[in-house]
């Protein structure tokens, strides 16, 4: 009988190993289909149109000129908008359909919008637009403390809102076929993307089938099907015919997302020792028109013993925030270890001492223990590091910083079905996505490990609603979730294939287990049949069984667990000439429980230093204050790193017995965490003064370094 | 504006230079060599067809892959448009649309250029290769295989611009350092972060493994 608990380490056949993603080819030839490639025959292409103003009451939406031109068949207007207010530049109030992309985009300028303009307000990095009573955290007695501190330090940080810029733009295909609604999305959350489009569209959710094979990033920014998703299915009902919807990339940047900004001050106390004695943050921030969450703060030494964070909400007239891998994080970081290493060196102290005199405050003290020795090892650390107080010779300063993160990652509620047919093949249904993350090869990894049987002759079948439901992925909840589901459903169908094949191996079923390719005894393997001979008892009837990931059951059972620590050290120089920072090297040290497959977890750790890097120098939404619109809705302008900024980057998983033995943790929000800090803090190192706020441009730099920052 | 009737040996700033101006994401992308060559007898073919066309739709014919394709475009279309949209040729991505991002990379002539930012009339007559040209999953060209090898790819959907980008610059660069495969691909961006692995899959496809 097949248990559903991962096997011993020196059992495993797949699990760990540094598999290939089985999507590889298909991607790299440019086969891949994805939302933005589905053509269908007689499709539309719609054109959504957004507010030129920040604010402003919405009169009129007139779209006949727009419909009498030759071409155009799909007109929709926001009903509800009218007579009411636009909050934001670029809120979607119309949209088009005609027959060539080309005709939408110049028919879109024939619909007459009347606007009152109103008053806006997008400056988010002052705290005197803050509105309502701030959310505030007191523990311990913080004014005590920081009299008692040998060495306080005060200082401002800030870090800019940054937005997905997904290369695939949000959007969709949908088609109206025999009754039944066909979309084909670019989304992180197939099983539910269908959800309240039933309302919008008249159909019944078992009416609407979600196809999503492939798509071109989300980092928590397509959950939903949006606006522009129940505007493109309105246009196909009504025009009869396919609508392709895809944002355009000045609205994907202005209105499909953001990760809120965060600003503040934080005074720090330390004893004589090192030792954090006081930690008081004030901290402020826009996620547009609705709410705030102020970032985790402190941050990782969370269990500081005198504490108090005040947050406040600045609204604007900006698009509103949603989940940024990892949200909160990446700020809370920042503000949290610049100002510990800003207080580091106020007392003249080395940062990654500090930090490791303090790990008691934090939840995992023994894997950053563990994981920073590591880095610095990596990092050369011992012959690199110095003290801020004493600057490198030369215009161009080269400088260390640390950052350590958290995470939770606990798999999420999933369902996934096995079926073992009597030809020996077998294959899993999954209502799950891979967005990039190897999913689809993860599971198949379980799946073969499960059965006993090589990666290739096993199936797996996801991206469409019609499978069983599997959660959103969003917070690196996707691989515990899939992983555990998998798991026992696998483990379910192989037990009922056990039961037929007991008999005739004359043992108990208990005795028997699926491994190379065989059915066998396990403590007699010689007393085995092929696992085809196996399925082929089974006559014509396939074994089909669920499994269902229930996060508290599968972590008892040890499949899957949650809270993860990782950490980061950036090697930077500095011209103090021209203000340019260049990343020398970037090490990361990352701990996610069970590995699934060594090279794709990899992959993510690579892939969190490089959005790190580049929200941490180039990332911004700049906004103008007089019109209140974005300023650079676009690739030149909001700007992403280049092969040439990211520098050196060395990834090192966490192995062994004391990690393994978790189970599965996801890993796709870590590595991303930590970067923003990490560079900050060489910078600061690099050139012995704190430049306050992310992106760290030269402009900021200089600032910094001619004390007007 | 572009004065169309411009000559090539002129020092005007014709709409050619100016797309060729667009063409170009990166001091990098452009010492790579981005855009395609095109000699100046093809510059003036171009630019003399496509003065006389539109504003309606005209029937061209493109060579892709090797093969004749007859399209109806509208002068104004783009050739990353015309591909995608009418010919259901959908490798190369439109991402920014505007000659930043190269997810629409193909090869012109042999040559790199930004699909988004070259008109579908300006590559009749030229031989366009795209990512469905250069392998396929049966037949894996080098970068492609070294490309899965290394994990350079995540959502991939940058993926197909930067193969075309990678194949085009090993060809100019057999044997390059790691310094110059850094510098020579920075006409393509790629937002999941798969920098590290496409510098190991670029040397390694060249065979220079570890690198300079
Ligand atoms: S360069 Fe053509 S789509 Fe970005
Ligand atoms: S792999 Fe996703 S954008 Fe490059």
């Amino acid at each position: 009988m097949a248990n559903p608990q991962w096997p011993a380490v020196e059992k495993r056949q797949h699990l760990g190993k540094p598999y290939d993603r089985l999507d590889g080819a298909i991607k790299s030839t440019g086969r891949a289909k994805y939302a933005y490639d589905v053509n269908r025959p007689g499709m539309l292409w719609a054109r959504c149109i957004g507010s030129p103003h920040a604010a402003a009451k919405v009169v009129d939406i007139d779209g006949t000129d727009a419909l009498a031109v030759p071409g155009v068949e799909g007109f929709w207007r926001d009903e509800g908008v009218i007579g009411k207010e636009v909050e934001y530049a670029g809120q979607i109030i119309a949209a088009i359909a005609a027959t060539s992309e080309e005709l939408a985009a110049e028919a879109m300028h024939r619909v007459k919008i009347t606007y009152e303009k109103m008053e806006h307000q997008v400056v988010d990095n002052d705290i005197s637009f803050a509105k309502g009573r701030p959310a505030s955290r007191d523990e311990g007695d913080v004014e005590i403390a920081l009299g008692e501190a040998a060495t306080i330090s005060e200082g401002h940080y800030g870090i800019a809102a940054i937005t997905h810029c997904c290369l695939e733009a949000h959007g969709q295909v949908a088609e109206v076929r025999d009754g039944a609604m066909y979309i084909w999305p670019s989304t992180q959350n197939v099983s539910k993307y269908a959800d309240g489009l039933n309302e919008s569209v008249d159909s019944p959710l078992s009416d609407i089938h979600v196809d999503c094979q492939y798509m071109g990033g989300g980092f928590g920014s397509k959950f939903g099907h949006d606006k522009w998703g129940m505007i493109g299915c309105i246009l196909a009902k009504q025009t009869g015919k396919p609508v392709k919807i895809m944002l355009e990339r000045d609205l994907e940047l202005m209105v499909a997302g953001n990760r809120p900004s965060a600003f503040g001050t934080v005074k720090v106390g330390l004893d004589g020792e090192g030792k954090i004695h006081a930690f008081d943050a004030q901290v402020w921030g826009t996620g547009g028109g609705g709410g705030y969450r102020p970032p985790p703060m402190p941050y990782a030494f969370t269990k500081l013993p005198n504490q108090r964070v005040a947050g406040s909400r600045i609204p604007t007239n900006r698009g509103s925030q949603r989940a940024w891998r990892a949200p909160g994080h990446p700020q809370g970081c920042l503000i949290t270890m610049a100002a510990l290493a800003d207080a580091a060196a106020a007392m003249g102290m080395d940062e990654l001492e500090v930090f490791k005199k303090n790990l008691e405050y934090t939840e995992h003290p023994e894997t950053y223990a563990e994981e920073l020795d590591i880095a610095a090892e990596m990092i050369g650390y011992k012959d690199k590091a110095h003290l801020r107080s004493a600057l490198t010779d030369g215009p161009v300063k080269r400088g260390l910083g640390v950052s350590i993160h958290q995470w939770g990652g606990m798999g999420h509620p999933s369902e996934c079905d096995v079926t073992i047919h009597p030809d020996g093949s077998v294959e899993a249904k999954i209502g799950s996505q891979d967005l990039g993350t190897a999913t689809r090869t993860s599971i198949t990894i379980v799946l073969a490990e499960t059965v006993g049987l090589p990666m290739d002759a096993v199936k797996v079948k996801m991206g469409k609603n019609a499978y069983p439901v599997s959660g959103a992925s969003g917070g690196s909840t996707t691989i515990g979730g899939v992983s555990a589901s998998t798991r026992l459903a696998a483990t379910n169908a192989l037990n009922a294939l056990l039961e037929v094949a007991a008999p005739r191996l004359g043992v108990a079923v208990d005795a028997l287990e699926a491994a190379e390719g065989t059915i066998r005894e396990t403590a007699n393997p010689s007393n085995a049949m092929t696992w085809t001979e196996a399925c082929g008892l089974l006559g014509v009837s396939p074994i089909t069984k669920r499994g269902e990931n229930v996060a508290g059951e599968s972590q008892k059972m040890g499949l899957i667990d949650q809270g993860v620590g990782g950490v980061q050290i950036a090697d930077v120089s500095v011209d103090v000439e021209t203000g340019v920072v260049t990343i020398n090297e970037m090490v990361a040290v990352q701990d996610c429980g069970l590995i699934v497959n060594m090279k794709t977890a990899e992959s993510q750790v690579y892939g969190g230093l490089i959005m790190g890097v580049t929200y941490a120098l180039f990332e911004e939404c700049v906004y103008d204050a007089a019109t209140g619109r974005m300023l650079n809705p676009d690739m030149e302008f909001y700007r992403l790193a280049g092969l040439y900024d990211v520098g050196n980057l060395k990834v090192h998983m966490m192995t062994g017995p004391r990690y393994d033995s978790r189970g599965v943790i996801g890993l796709g929000e870590p590595p991303v965490i930590s970067p923003g800090a990490a560079i900050s803090n060489a910078v600061a190192n690099a050139i012995g003064v704190r430049v306050p706020e992310l992106p760290l441009t030269p402009e900021r730099v200089l600032n910094a370094l001619g004390g007007t920052a | 504006m572009a004065d169309e009737k411009t000559g090539p040996d002129s020092p005007g700033f014709s709409r050619r230079g100016f797309l060729k101006g667009l063409g170009v994401g990166s001091a990098g992308a452009a010492a790579a060599g981005l855009m395609p060559g095109g000699t100046a007898q093809q510059a003036a073919a171009a630019e003399e067809k496509s003065a006389l066309l539109g504003p309606g739709e005209t029937s061209i014919t493109l060579n892709i892959n090797g093969e004749s394709k007859k399209v109806k475009v509208e002068p104004r279309v783009t050739l990353l448009d015309a591909l995608r949209n009418r010919l259901d040729v959908t490798g190369a991505k439109k991402v920014c649309d505007r000659g930043t991002c190269g997810a629409c990379t193909v090869l012109v002539d042999g040559q790199p250029a930004y699909a988004c930012s070259m008109l579908a009339v300006e590559a009749e007559g030229r031989a366009l290769t795209t990512i469905e040209g250069l392998g396929s999953p049966e037949e894996l060209h080098p970068i492609q295989a070294a490309f899965i090898e290394h994990d350079a790819q995540q959502c991939g959907f940058c993926t197909p611009g930067f193969v075309m980008a990678c194949a085009a610059f090993l060809k100019e660069n057999p044997n390059p350092t790691r310094e110059e495969v850094r510098r020579g691909l920075g006409g393509n961006l790629c937002r999941c972060g798969t920098y590290a692995g496409i510098t190991e899959a670029v040397l390694d496809a060249a065979g220079v493994k570890g690198g300079a």
